[in-house]
């Protein structure tokens, strides 16, 4: 039985124009343990999806609408602010992209940890104070112990996300949402980030869902993998089968953005293909039609016609009228 | 170590500040017409010139400019602030009997200032479009424009004498008999609600406007993302988490605008017959008593000196970025 | 799709924006509309009231309405209406005069701090810092009780204390603006410090300059409401706050005498905030709050 089972999740915003659905029809399953990569461009509802599992959709603008968020046996998509706020940092965790900013100035970062501590697992302030020591140096901060005392503006941005990374781990939660963890980071910093966060993984067994636009990342590291598009699910499966055989034209447009990814090297240097057009604003999103289509080169009549059904190919899942007939 | 030796450059500054303060008053007294004989002559229904040259020489005031500004300073560093002619009592000895009536005015109108205005800020700012709200913005506009002593006025017509309810002038009651501590105490606070409260009005509506924007702008802030997502509790949020960044600015309001605290006092004062150092100054300029006159103006200087020193400190406390010099 | 398709209409010039966008806050219209109102009724009313206000034409004490004194007597039987529109020339006046000293003196020194930097800007600063500190209102009490009560010198009191905000604010302005390019770029084409500072930067600060002068003239209003409840004005002169002071033994018998001047008072400088705040909203669209 999977961990969490999202099931038809929809979110709606409020917009000056109307209502619209920044997450469309989203059905995704993570089991036990398990790394999932959700992809996208900026804009295609990825970081939504976090936000709505977290219960954080933004107040009066944003609704998640129907749909439903199973975890374990209870669905969150009911669950009261009091259920969630005692599964938040507990059971699910979240880090986010800006590392330079999500940290509080005011408090040292041994404080920081400490709270989440004293919150979910009772402990009194030194048990607290020293596991928190204890956290700093799991994530690879040096001289933990004094470390602790400093507050966010004196560390570095590798060097705060790791401090959240301690955050959000230290209660054990059973999933970890890692919302673009390292892009606001250097490429150096980033590989460290992900080196620690695989290591951690394997210590506590946490599953995560990671959010990225970058595809090398996802190959880095995940096992699944699900691409969204203008708020829909087009395509998941196994990472390693995703990127040998894209089966919707939008991941192959992504996928061959990154060359390096699919081939060895040879003479020949492959034209990067882009994906000609932009991403669509939010007032499209929702229609009874194929999103894609206006920058697709297979597309046809049918795909105005109604919104693609689900494919199954193999162990992919793929969302296109014309999954079968593209080679 | 770093914080001693800061504090002591701050001393040194604000000794040197108040030096500044008594050169400059004394600069004044000297340039403007008529002098201590004149108003000695005035007090004994006049003189001749032979008199107010003998007059002029005791005092010193036939020696040049940089030798009495020189005196004058020496003396004030040891305390001695001269002689008062129209109350016939060293000048020290009148500031100390009226000092603290007006330091009790002023403190406890700052104080409940802030207090309120906080208060009201971080309200109106969860409510942004409630009641509250608008009653800051209101009570703002009000606060601002009106006279501060015509707002005395006005509450003194109010609940002194269509509803009396507090006492119409003063700060004792001087038909009690023999009364205890407590009683004095009682009797004394009684007669500050209304004053202290007119004086603070100006500065609660600044306070609470400035609070309601920072508070505001704090939490729209990544930080309290994260705190939310690590389960807090609301009231964690918003006190802990928030306030705590939003009191910064209104501190430093609070620390720039005392000097406009003691000034509002003077008008206080005089609508309430409050006998502090206000009322003495009016008296003082009217009789032309010259040392009185300076020795006000030192000690109010000093008084909002000393309070800008304890509002610097208050800020290192509040914001560590401070302590360690960066922004 | 390769026609050159027509522009956008060009947007109006950065003044009918302003403008637009003033005209967007009620608020702050209502609040000029009372303003030229009370400015008008300044400079029209001595000739609708054109005997000196300091005469007594009735009984004293004599509530609003009677006998046709709108505004009623004071306890020496003066006109209190003919009192606050001849106080509402002599409070506007040194309210605006004042305000300007103010200004003056503290763009020169907020520019020049803001500009030259170093030790210009150090000593400036610490100028700045100990008017800051120095209780205003006494200080001109000092200067009016020292050199004389006359009009001339409570503006003058009141304007060489009050500076100290907008040196503030013109220097924190010139620091923003002295690094960017177009600063540059009039240099290297040898403009020299002097129209640099006046002609480049200056125009370029002046939004919030401006918003805060709209503002000074409020608070020497203020100031000089102070000083004249005080009895330190010019007293050949009514104003408004010296008409408050003089009346305040009698408010058991006669309230309107000291609240309707304060109403004045509040309401003039109320529409001057205001009018202040949508100046502010509309130099400076992206600073607003909602």
């Amino acid at each position: 039985m999977p961990l969490l089972s999202v099931q038809n999740l929809r979110v709606e915003l409020k917009t000056r124009d109307g209502i619209f659905p920044v997450i469309d029809d989203v059905s995704f399953t993570l089991d036990e343990g398990e790394n999932l990569a959700i992809v996208g461009e900026s804009g295609c509802g990825k970081s939504m999806t976090a936000l709505a599992l977290m219960g954080l959709v933004p107040h009066p603008v944003g609704r998640l609408a129907a749909g439903q968020i199973l975890f374990a046996d209870e669905d969150l998509a009911q669950a009261n602010e009091t259920r969630m706020r005692s599964l938040r940092g507990n059971e699910i965790s979240m880090i986010f992209q800006e590392p330079m900013t999500s940290l509080n100035p005011v408090y040292t970062v041994g404080e920081q940890i400490a709270e989440v501590l004293r919150r979910h697992q009772g402990l009194g302030d030194k048990a607290a104070w020293a596991q928190a020591v204890d956290l700093l140096d799991a994530v690879g901060i040096p001289n933990a112990r004094t470390r602790a005392e400093a507050y966010p503006h004196q560390m570095s941005g590798g060097q705060r996300q790791r401090v959240m990374i301690a955050i959000a781990l230290a209660c054990r939660p059973k999933i970890l949402i890692a919302d673009e963890p390292t892009t606001a980071l250097d490429v150096t910093v980033q590989a460290q980030i992900f080196d620690l966060l695989h290591e951690l993984r394997e210590q506590t067994g946490t599953a995560m869902i990671l959010i990225t636009h970058d595809m090398g990342v996802v190959a880095e590291m995940a096992e699944r993998m699900i691409v969204m598009y203008a708020g829909r699910r087009v395509e998941d499966g196994p990472v390693a089968d995703v990127i040998a055989t894209p089966r919707h034209p939008y991941t192959r447009g992504l996928i061959s953005c990154v060359p390096h990814l699919t081939e060895t090297l040879t003479d020949e240097r492959p034209q990067l293909t882009e994906i000609p057009g932009i991403v669509p604003s939010l007032k499209t999103f929702g229609q009874d039609n194929c999103l894609f289509a206006e920058r697709c080169a297979h597309a046809s009549d049918q795909c105005q016609s109604g919104r693609p059904q689900d494919v199954v190919m193999g162990t992919q899942r793929v969302a296109c009228w014309h999954a079968e007939t593209i080679a | 170590m770093n914080l001693l030796r800061s504090i002591l450059i701050r001393i040194a500054y604000a000794v040197a500040l108040l030096i500044a303060v008594i050169v400059l008053n004394f600069t004044m007294m000297y340039l403007a017409p008529g002098d201590v004989a004149d108003t000695i002559a005035q007090a004994s229904g006049g003189a001749d010139p032979e008199v107010m040259e003998a007059i002029r020489r005791e005092y010193g005031l036939d020696q040049p400019f940089i030798i009495q500004l020189g005196t004058y300073v020496g003396k004030v560093l040891q305390l001695d602030l001269g002689y008062s002619f129209f109350y016939n009592q060293p000048v020290m000895q009148l500031m100390l009997d009226r000092l603290p009536a007006t330091l009790l005015l002023v403190l406890t109108a700052q104080i409940v200032a802030l207090i309120v205005g906080v208060l009201l800020g971080v309200i109106s700012a969860r409510n942004p479009n409630g009641i509250s709200s608008h009653f800051v913005t209101l009570f703002a506009l009000f606060g601002y424009s009106a006279p501060v002593f015509w707002t005395g006025i006005l509450l003194l017509i109010a609940f002194s004498l269509l509803v009396p309810l507090f006492p119409v002038a003063g700060m004792r009651d001087v038909t009690l008999e023999d009364p205890s501590f407590f009683t004095q105490v009682v009797d004394v606070l009684h007669h500050l609600v209304l004053p202290a409260f007119t004086l603070a009005s100006i500065f609660l509506a600044l306070y609470s406007r400035l609070c309601r924007a920072a508070m505001l702008e704090v939490l729209g802030s990544d930080y309290i993302r994260t705190a939310k997502a690590k389960g807090l509790s609301d009231r964690q949020i918003v006190y802990k988490h928030g306030l705590k960044n939003a009191l910064s600015p209104v501190v430093t309001l609070a620390g720039l605008q005392f000097s406009a605290v003691v000034s509002g006092a003077v008008l206080v004062e005089t609508v309430f017959s409050w006998p502090g150092l206000g009322t003495l100054a009016l008296q003082a300029i009217i009789a032309r008593d010259t040392p009185v006159i300076l020795g006000i103006l030192f000690f109010s200087a000093l008084v909002v000196i000393m309070v800008n020193l304890i509002t610097d400190l208050v800020l290192r406390t509040i914001d560590p970025r401070i302590r360690t010099g960066s922004a | 799709m390769s026609d050159q398709t027509q522009p956008a209409e060009r947007a109006s010039s950065p003044l009918a924006e302003t403008v637009q966008m003033f005209l967007k806050n009620h608020a702050a219209v209502v609040a000029l509309v009372v303003l030229t109102c009370i400015v008008i009724g300044a400079v029209v009313g001595p000739f609708v009231y054109p005997n000196d206000p300091f005469d007594m034409v009735w009984a004293p004490f004599s509530p609003p309405g009677e006998e046709g004194y709108i505004f009623g007597t004071d306890y020496l039987g003066r006109d209190l209406a003919a009192m606050i529109v001849h106080g509402a020339q002599v409070s506007l006046t040194i309210g605006l005069a004042a305000a300007f000293m103010s200004v003056f003196i503290g763009i020169t020194i907020g520019a020049l701090a803001g500009f030259y930097r170093g030790w210009v800007e150090e000593v400036l600063m610490r100028f700045t810092e100990f008017f800051q500190v120095l209780p205003t209102l006494l200080f001109s009490m000092v200067i009016v009780a020292l050199f004389g009560a006359s009009l001339v010198t409570v503006t003058i009191a009141i304007g060489a204390v009050s500076w100290t905000a907008v040196a503030r604010i013109t220097r924190a302005e010139f620091l923003r603006i002295r690094e960017l390019e177009y600063v540059m770029a009039s240099r290297s084409a040898g403009a020299g410090n002097l129209k640099l500072m006046f002609g480049v930067i200056l125009p370029n600060a002046a939004p919030p300059i401006i918003v805060q002068a709209a503002l000074m003239v409020g608070t020497a209003i203020l100031f000089e409401a102070g000083l004249s409840f005080l009895g330190l004005t010019d007293p050949n002169v009514v104003s408004w706050g010296q008409i408050i002071g003089s009346n305040r033994q009698y408010i058991l018998d006669a309230q309107w005498t000291v609240t309707i001047p304060g109403l004045a008072i509040f309401v003039t400088v109320l529409a001057i905030s205001l009018v202040g705040d949508g100046l502010n909203d509309a130099l400076n669209p992206k600073l607003r709050q909602r």
